[in-house]
């Protein structure tokens, strides 16, 4: 295979991530700003207004809580969010979740994909302890491959130290 | 995928041109001392002895000056100076005639094609005391490899004149990178030590990771998001097939390195949110923990001799350097300076561990004796990290990042002595070097 041709696979697998999940890296992923891009709204279902919508749950309620530098204690904004997401996925049992904890750049690699773990899992034990079922939900973390605002000064380092939710029906669900 | 056919003939030559016994010191670079003038040689060859060698001649010295003036050792005085004209490799040297031109160090070479191999032949001068500097080598080897062949008489000469080991031909697997700073592809891929022959192991189609040698060289381990979970894969650089690493589902895995033997895996192991160290067998599968803290245990690094690993914990409130006993238990805090130190990594030579360091909002390359000891530090910019030792424990690679939007990852080295900072060439941006050892 020729480099090209690779090339055009890699885009093409990338491309098949967005649309199947719009939410990979969090919101603001598909779209500069945070704000939903194209590739999102071409496949979410209901509007951001229909309460058993996924975009109400990731653009209404916030998919995403944020942290100071180089912690992972929940804030009482992040608490406050996180309760939402939780009372959403109770009443929405068909959907599961994975819980995605990134860092900022400012840290190595292996450590912040640690710090960012610590991160995804302080999220989940809140979402447990607010109700949802633990077998419904699992982390990962993107350390700091996956920074959603990419300057490299304060501003955007505290929008990339977040924890987002990223939601699915599964497959066993109506 | 990466075939050498080296077959490597020394032969010994009666090197004996009469050497004028004179008041010199031998020629010798100490390349721990601070400032160095870096000592003038001169390349007389390497003459093609065949027709059909003529091309491979003039590239061959391309690298071999390319190798020796790189380390900001040697300088090479240009050709346009020489007086003597060497046109035989058995030709005596008029050492006055060099010595006439300052030249400390004298190559002299030949290449030729003989059964369809390369073969090269070289003699080691030192000028001012009149006489060669061990003996004469040959070595062979197929065409394709003529670049490990430079490399090899590189280090040679290297090794003669700092009594240092050597290190040239070797090869370093890294992360090359393409796409935006928010939609970075990432692929793994491996070159030689100066950047030439890049071969890519893995395609773009998920994020890799800090890619380890083991220590014969032929298999690299490093983290990889395929399965949507951060997993260790263990590659054979020959095929360039690999295989996941067992796991225990629910659990990420990463910075994966190789104990010396090559049986055993060091990594870490993140359950609940705790990121604990962990050995695992290949062979069996079988793992084994080795701390148990609720702190972030990461970036272990076997010593030379298997029996202890450095790594980084933050433990005590912020990321510092700790060695346990390479079976787990107490460990013992290296690191006191100011600031965080992470990704230690053990010498080969055993006696020094290199690190990262932020401080301040800034992050260094430095080294320190393995009692933590000697700290010193060797680069400063908005984001140094990721150190890899050269196979002779004297030079060190890492990533450096630039800032901002358009920040983009490069691969530098620097000497131990923290002198000939350098960018290593690579196709687009590149990050998480890591060295081969050198190679047979």
């Amino acid at each position: 295979m020729n480099f090209a041709t690779k090339a055009a696979l890699a885009v093409a697998i990338l491309g098949l991530a967005a649309c199947s999940n719009p939410d990979k890296y969090g919101s603001g992923a598909t779209g500069p700003g945070g704000t939903l891009g194209p590739a999102g709204a071409g496949i979410t279902q209901g509007g951001i207004n229909d309460p058993n919508s996924p975009a109400y749950f990731s653009q209404t309620i916030g998919d995403m809580v944020h942290f100071s530098v180089d912690q992972s204690t929940l804030s009482d904004t992040a608490r406050g969010i996180l309760t939402q997401q939780a009372s959403w996925l109770v009443s929405h049992p068909s959907y599961t979740a994975i819980i995605e904890g990134h860092a900022d750049e400012q840290g190595t690699r292996e450590y912040n994909l640690a710090l960012g773990a610590r991160r995804a899992n302080a999220a989940q034990e809140f979402l447990v302890s607010q109700g949802v079922a633990g077998n419904r939900l699992r982390t990962v973390s993107y350390g700091k491959e996956r920074p959603l605002a990419i300057c490299s000064t304060e501003e955007c380092y505290a929008k990339n130290r977040r924890a987002v939710t990223v939601i699915s029906q599964s497959a066993a669900g109506s | 995928m990466m075939r050498f056919v080296l077959a490597m003939l020394v032969a010994l030559f009666a090197g004996s041109f009469g050497a004028l016994a004179q008041d010199q010191a031998p020629l010798h670079i100490t390349i721990t001392d601070g400032v160095i003038e870096p000592l003038p040689f001169a390349i007389a060859g390497f003459i093609p002895e065949t027709p059909d060698a003529t091309d491979v001649a003039a590239q061959l010295t391309q690298v071999v000056s390319s190798d020796l003036t790189g380390t900001g050792l040697f300088r090479e005085i240009a050709k346009s100076a020489y007086i003597q004209n060497i046109t035989n490799f058995d030709t005596p040297v008029n050492y006055s005639d060099w010595q006439a031109i300052n030249a400390q160090a004298l190559v002299v070479g030949s290449v030729a094609m003989s059964g369809g191999k390369v073969v090269v032949k070289f003699r080691l001068f030192d000028v001012f005391s009149g006489q060669q500097m061990g003996e004469g080598q040959q070595l062979a080897a197929s065409p394709g490899s003529w670049r490990r062949l430079a490399h090899k008489v590189s280090d040679v000469i290297y090794s003669r004149i700092t009594g240092e080991g050597p290190y040239f031909d070797s090869r370093v697997v890294f992360v090359s990178e393409t796409g935006p700073k928010n939609a970075r592809q990432k692929r793994l891929a491996v070159m030689d030590y100066d950047g030439a022959n890049v071969t890519y192991l893995t395609d773009a189609s998920t994020i890799v990771l800090a890619p380890r040698f083991s220590r014969d060289g032929t298999r690299v381990l490093y983290t990889t998001f395929e399965t949507g979970f951060p997993r260790i894969k263990m590659l054979d650089v020959a095929t360039a097939s690999a295989r996941l690493l067992p796991d225990v589902p629910g659990t990420m895995t990463f910075a994966p390195r190789f104990s010396p033997d090559g049986n055993k895996v060091v990594y870490s192991l993140e359950q609940n949110g705790n990121t604990d160290l962990w050995m695992m067998d290949i062979a069996s599968g079988q793992t084994q923990r080795l701390t148990t803290s609720p702190s972030i245990e990461t970036s272990p690094s076997f010593s030379p001799d298997g029996s202890r690993i450095v790594f980084e914990s933050d433990r005590s409130g912020t990321q510092q350097l700790y060695i346990m006993s390479a079976g787990g238990g107490d460990a013992t805090r290296i690191s006191f300076g100011d600031g965080r130190y992470s990704t230690p990594v053990w010498s080969p030579r055993g006696d020094m561990i290199a690190f990262t360091k932020q401080n301040s909002g800034r992050f260094h390359i430095g080294v320190m004796r393995t009692d933590g000891s000697e700290e010193r530090l060797l680069t400063s910019s908005f984001l140094d990290e990721g150190p890899t030792w050269s196979p002779n424990g004297r030079v060190i690679m890492f990533t450096r990042e630039t800032p901002g939007a358009q920040g983009e990852a490069a691969l530098y080295s620097v000497d131990i002595s923290g002198r000939n900072l350098k960018k290593v060439p690579t196709p687009g941006p590149a990050s998480d070097p890591a060295w081969s050892p050198l190679l047979p």
